[in-house]
């Protein structure tokens, strides 16, 4: 088992979970509030990662990442490197890479919630923030809860973004998924093995969690 | 937090005059309205689809009218000609919802004292403490919307909105789902709260019996007009129950004469013209003899093949079925009534029933029809 791409995984995928938590919130709201004409596209757009190939996201963020694109050279002209190869470059892809499965259900949960609560909060003198964090927010709890879990366990296992950014440096870039392969490579069974079990327990575990929160939430607040 | 409104008067009157026009489901729809109302109670009163809600949602500041102008006395809410539009946040405007709008997630307290964030913490238990024992609901301080009855919802929904020291409450068939007893010791709790503050309330009703308990004035509403103002003994009172527009969409529509009047039973006899047809109809103010139109749905009409007995349904008029007609899933009968069959109505009837009964053109049939059932609006 290696333990350092495991720990790297985890790094990670907390910090993808933790960045989508407050990028995903303002995204979530404009999806379920705004009456757009063009929101579809930029539905569409937010929903991209989950049919797109792993490699295609991933190649259009290293050339993004890289130094012939605008992007890439105001980083490395900022900070002295390139973003690809780099557990900075690894970070930006797999928000991209997981934005939906945190979006989606934060957009589903605030749907749900009764417009006329918030035509009341406003009657009552709260602004548009105010009843976001003191309404919106506690009723959606179940979907932030699922949009945070589901990041987390979608950026676990990405194999393919992770690749095409990242290569494979261990300490960097060296995930546990780059790792079940390597070791699948090398006829290593035994120990890809013992890192695909971790990573189908973690999935598992956070799978169950999600549903448990759901539904738990679900009786206790049998309003929605 | 607000001066004590001590003078009460016209400088405390909600000003309206809004139009406001939409299509939706393929129904244009117009709201066209000009009013004032003093400090108290006034109730608007109308049928479904009157444009009542939307007409809170436009003084509330949810809904925005196409042109026209609010105010709370010389404070403007609204003016289309000088591009005015307080947001809801900035209208101080109290607004119960017909579902309440409750915060599901917050105890009582907690929803009551939600309009006083800005207001600190001891002052805002104060004035929360205050409103919630006004209303009785003082013991329920730290409960849950869903453990209280219906009843303490509306006094908390009452007291949420009414502890922001409104200008205007806005009630919005706010006591519908209520028993009469428990309705009108809420309705005191809040005259008592308005005797000490003296705002203008609209309440907004499609319930004549509240109409009748609540309001020192009514407002009718139809259609998106105001088509009745006055004390509610005189604008309820007047033989205008429908109007022609709704009695358009009934099969059935007579001319008649009022027969007799039977005051203490809330009834009368109306007598269809040029027949020996009666009908007991609900009680209107009218004078015998006077003419007006009867309108009955046909599907509010049963139909008999044997003569029913032991029914409450006042009005069983014997008839001869004339025809039969599909029209998708139901059957329209028209059946020949009176003795000398001089009035034809038109009922309808399910598939199953026209099966089940063997009706054929030609068989004798009683028709029932209950009182409540007969429609009835002055013939001009």
């Amino acid at each position: 088992m290696d333990w350092q791409a495991f720990w790297l995984t985890i790094r990670l995928a907390v910090l993808v979970a933790a960045v989508l938590a407050v990028l995903g919130l303002p995204i979530a709201y404009w999806i379920a509030y705004s009456r757009w004409r063009w929101k579809f596209l930029a539905e569409a757009v937010v929903a991209l990662p989950i049919v797109l190939p792993p490699t295609v996201l991933g190649f259009y963020v290293l050339v993004a990442l890289g130094s012939r694109s605008p992007l890439g050279r105001g980083w490395a002209a900022l900070t002295g490197h390139t973003l690809a190869f780099t557990f900075g470059g690894l970070v930006i892809g797999s928000i991209l890479y997981s934005l939906p499965f945190a979006v989606q259900p934060f957009a589903a949960s605030f749907a749900l919630v009764d417009p006329r609560l918030m035509a009341a909060s406003a009657t009552l003198g709260a602004s548009r923030l105010q009843t976001f964090f003191r309404v919106i927010l506690p009723l959606s709890l179940p979907g932030l809860v699922t949009g945070v879990a589901l990041s987390f366990a979608h950026t676990m296992g990405e194999f393919g973004v992770v690749l095409m950014i990242g290569g494979n440096i261990p300490g960097v870039t060296r995930t546990v998924s780059i790792d079940i392969y390597d070791q699948t490579q090398a006829l290593n069974y035994a120990a890809a093995n013992q890192t695909a079990l971790v990573l189908l327990a973690i999935s598992f575990a956070a799978l169950s969690f999600v549903y448990a929160v759901n539904r738990k939430v679900g009786a206790a607040w049998p309003w929605k | 937090m607000k001066a004590e409104k001590t003078n009460v008067g016209m400088q405390d009157s909600l000003t309206l005059q809004l139009h406001k026009h939409f299509a939706n489901a393929g129904r244009d729809f117009t709201l066209d309205l000009v009013f004032a109302i003093a400090p108290g109670i006034t109730i608007v009163f109308g049928s479904s689809g009157a444009g009542k809600t939307t007409l809170l949602d436009c003084i509330a500041g949810l809904n925005i009218p196409d042109s026209g102008k609010i105010a709370v006395g010389d404070r403007i809410l609204f003016d289309h000609a000088r591009h005015t539009n307080l947001p809801p946040q900035q209208r101080e405007i109290g607004y119960v919802f017909q579902d309440l709008a409750l915060f599901p997630h917050l105890t009582v307290g907690n929803n009551v004292e939600y309009g006083l964030a800005d207001t600190d913490k001891s002052e805002r238990r104060k004035r929360s403490d205050a409103i919630l024992e006004s209303f009785r609901i003082a013991h329920l301080r730290n409960r849950k919307p869903k453990e209280i009855s219906g009843g303490e919802r509306q006094r908390v929904a009452l007291a949420r909105a009414l502890v922001t020291d409104p200008c205007v409450l806005l009630l919005d068939e706010p006591l519908a789902a209520l028993d009469a007893a428990t309705k009108s010791k809420i309705i005191d709790d809040l005259r008592a709260w308005n005797a000490a503050h003296g705002i203008p309330i609209l309440y907004i009703t499609h319930n004549r019996e509240e109409v009748f308990a609540l309001g020192d004035r009514v407002l009718v509403l139809e259609n998106g007009r105001i088509i009745a103002d006055g004390t509610p003994h005189c604008v309820m009172a007047a033989p205008q129950r429908e109007s022609l527009a709704q009695l358009i969409g009934f099969e059935n529509i007579f001319h008649a004469v009022v027969a007799a009047v039977h005051k203490d039973r809330g009834t009368m006899s109306c007598r269809i013209n040029g027949s020996n047809v009666e009908l007991e109809t609900p009680l209107i103010r009218a004078q015998p003899r006077s003419p007006l139109l009867v309108g009955i749905r046909a599907g509010d009409i049963l139909l008999a093949t044997v003569q029913p007995a032991g029914l409450s349904a006042r009005n069983i008029i014997p008839g001869r079925l004339l025809s039969l007609e599909q029209r998708d899933v139901i059957v329209a009968a028209r059946v020949d009534c009176g003795l000398k069959m001089e009035v034809e109505m038109e009922v309808h009837l399910t598939l199953a029933a026209r099966d089940s009964l063997q009706l054929q053109p030609g068989r004798e049939v009683w028709l029932i029809v209950k009182t409540h059932s007969c429609h009835l609006m002055a013939a001009t």
